[in-house]
């Protein structure tokens, strides 16, 4: 008999359908006179909002995991891009994107649909670079790109004013351009609301994960995964940031019913970075062993908003602001600082920050021990997991580690995957629950 | 109580049977490709030098990458925890256990108590293992044994990047072309994959006393290189080959 009661989550169907829905309203935009624009998962996607209603974005990672998910479609891109001499060690997702652009083939069918023009921000060294081949491949995109590299938010480092309105003011020349390239008038009110939604979003989102601290679990990394993707499509969209609300409701309840994603937890862990997405079935191979991941900085802090309290050495869900934006610069302002604090970004800085972020989940979500990927496909989120590794075990959780790809199968070796993980299960200490 | 271990390695398959805490018998046989019928095979041969059927073996344990093959088995561990078990039997002060096989090289660290605190594998790549060392035998037209022996002559160490077997391979040649000394050609070859050995150890962190397992540590060339590299003594077992095997069948008896 299992150990707790599990159930489906009631929301999963709708994730679904938002996810789809968002990349039918991408390709299908233009047949309804809107416009189309693409850029990072991290780009502040509330800025084009205040274009309209009938703007519509693709956000490239999730459109290169997307593609990594079709074993067969992602080796069809890569070897597209390969054939014209990009190197098979760029960013993972970079080449999944570029090959969908370069063979005309949009994963969720029909030829790739050209966008109108690139807002992007520049977090890693792909990031800029990957819009321009985007744009030269695409015979000429107009492309904004934000820089964001002014060092670590509190209490990694100091924010100065300076700093907010270094990255305030290049939203609000980006407002400019935005105009200029697309012919239309910026609407502040439609740009506020979308703020709005955005801190809605990845405040929530913070705070659905933090409920994953409760044992056992009430949401499995796996499951995370269709959930957090909502926010990297598009965080300022009202209808993710009212789903988050939704959802958050239905976790806490299972939560205070006590059902759990994985019926016969008895292990703990997390991981880190993005996952090879081709094989995520490795985290259902960890449930035969009642291991459930209860998520990663990854999947709690790409998009969900947190406070790290050095002295407690702790991570808190960020407050709401405490009041909407009152005007265009107020409302850039507002989302620089907002997003500045993001978990994911300040690892750039320093692997030591973020070793404090893993331990700080290690310790308020009780692991046994800690899963990391070295993720081959992604420069900017593998730096310094060695040293991450090393700072998580000196705190006291054990550590496994396996080497792959997010995007590229041919660097994951599943069956060895699944040795280790069995040779980290028994050093665990923990027996097999099911076949 | 008797109990058995097997080993099912990428290249050969290991048995190894206790009684009462006493190996009574033991065997080897190329895994080849009919891994289930190697299994059957080294199984009857350990038991049979033991004077013993297999009514008469109370638990067996199987370990290794074909650790499933065995359809005899009663439970199965990986390699790290039969390691671990076996070469802390036989070296009870162990606390680093190095295992270099075929496919495959593991470096694992443990407590007092012989529980493994930690452990890494070498990624896809063969240069590490003794593919690799066997890759560049044939390559210097000798056999292991005598790799093994050159390279205590060498005069000088040379130089040996070894990122993959293929790019070996070729430095190789070009050291053969540059008419360096069959021996210090054998010890850069063993410096090389001890270095690579090296840097997981050093991942998990070396403490002594460091054993060392697995067919390669059976290589004098490479314990020496290995032993250079770490800066201490490394142990060896009179069967470095049969640890796991060892580690499975008491595991079995526990």
């Amino acid at each position: 008999m299992a150990k707790y009661k599990t159930e489906p989550l009631k929301l999963w169907n709708k994730a679904k359908e938002i996810r789809l829905q968002y990349y039918k309203n991408y390709a299908e935009a233009h047949e309804k006179g809107g416009l189309r624009w693409v850029g990072g998962a991290w780009t502040f996607d509330a800025v084009p909002a205040g274009l309209g209603d009938d703007v519509y974005s693709l956000t490239s990672e999730p459109y290169g995991a997307s593609i990594a998910y079709d074993k067969k479609f992602a080796l069809e891109c890569q070897e597209a891009i390969e054939k014209v001499g990009y190197a098979r060690d760029l960013c993972a997702y970079m080449r999944n994107y570029w090959g969908s652009v370069l063979l005309d083939k949009y994963a969720f069918g029909g030829p790739f649909p050209k966008p109108d023009f690139i807002w992007q921000d520049h977090i890693c060294c792909s990031h800029a670079k990957w819009y321009q081949t985007v744009s030269e491949l695409e015979g000429g995109i107009p492309m904004y790109c934000v820089d964001v590299s002014v060092g670590p938010y509190p209490p990694f480092g100091e924010m100065t004013p300076e700093k907010i309105d270094y990255v305030a003011g290049q939203l609000l020349d980006g407002i400019e351009w935005l105009e200029k390239v697309t012919g239309r008038t910026f609407d502040d009110e439609k740009f506020i609301e979308a703020c709005w939604n955005d801190f809605r979003s990845t405040h929530t989102w913070a705070k659905i994960c933090q409920l994953n601290e409760n044992i056992p679990a009430p949401l499995d990394e796996k499951s995370m995964y269709s959930l957090y993707v909502l926010a990297t499509l598009q965080k300022s969209w009202k209808v993710v940031a009212d789903f988050y609300d939704e959802l958050y409701e239905e976790v806490k309840e299972r939560v205070e019913r006590g059902i759990a994603a994985v019926a016969n937890e008895q292990c703990r862990v997390m991981t880190d970075t993005q996952p090879p997405w081709a094989f995520l079935k490795i985290f259902r191979y960890m449930e035969q062993y009642g291991c459930v991941s209860v998520g990663s900085l990854y999947t709690w802090g790409l998009e969900g908003m947190w406070v790290y309290d050095e002295k407690e050495g702790r991570l808190y869900p960020r407050p709401m602001p405490d009041h909407k934006p009152r005007d265009r610069e107020e409302a850039c302002r507002m989302l620089a600082d907002w997003h500045l604090q993001k978990p994911e970004y300040q690892h750039f800085y320093s692997p030591e920050y973020k070793s404090k972020m893993m331990i700080a989940i290690a310790k308020q979500a009780k692991l046994n021990g800690v899963i990391l990927h070295y993720n081959r496909g992604c420069e900017g989120l593998s730096l310094g997991i060695a040293e991450n590794r090393l700072a998580i075990q000196k705190a006291g959780f054990p550590v496994m580690t396996f080497e792959g790809n997010m995007g590229d199968e041919r660097e994951f070796d599943e069956e060895r995957t699944k040795q280790r993980i069995d040779a980290f299960m028994e050093t665990l200490g923990v027996k097999r629950v099911e076949n | 109580m008797i109990t058995a271990g097997i080993d099912c390695g990428a290249k050969t398959v290991k048995v190894v049977v206790i009684k009462d805490g006493q190996v009574v018998g033991k065997s080897l046989v190329p895994a080849g490709i009919d891994a289930k019928g190697a299994a059957e095979k080294a199984f009857d041969e350990a038991l049979a030098q033991a004077g013993l059927s297999r009514k008469d073996v109370a638990k067996v344990v199987s370990t290794g990458t074909g650790r499933k093959e065995p359809t005899f088995r009663d439970e199965e561990v990986t390699e790290v925890t039969a390691d671990a078990r076996g070469a802390v039997f036989l070296f009870p002060q162990a606390r680093t256990v190095i295992d270099v096989g075929a496919e495959e090289g593991r470096a694992i660290r443990v407590d007092a108590a012989g529980k493994v605190v930690d452990f890494a594998v070498n990624e896809k790549c063969a240069a590490g293992a003794g593919a690799f060392v066997e890759a560049m035998a044939r390559a210097l037209e000798v056999d292991l044994e005598e790799m093994g022996k050159l390279s205590l002559q060498a005069k000088q160490a040379v130089p040996m990047n070894a990122q993959c077997a293929v790019f070996a391979e070729s430095e190789l040649v070009s050291l053969v072309h540059a008419k360096t000394p069959k021996p210090d050609m054998a010890r850069a070859i063993h410096d090389a994959i001890a270095d690579r050995i090296v840097s997981m150890v050093r991942r998990v962190g070396a403490e002594p006393e460091v054993v060392l397992i697995g067919g390669v540590a059976k290589n004098v060339g490479f314990v020496d290189s290995l032993s250079r590299d770490l800066e201490t003594e490394v142990k060896l077992p009179d069967d470095p080959e049969m640890v796991g095997a060892l580690g499975a069948a008491l595991i079995a008896a526990e």
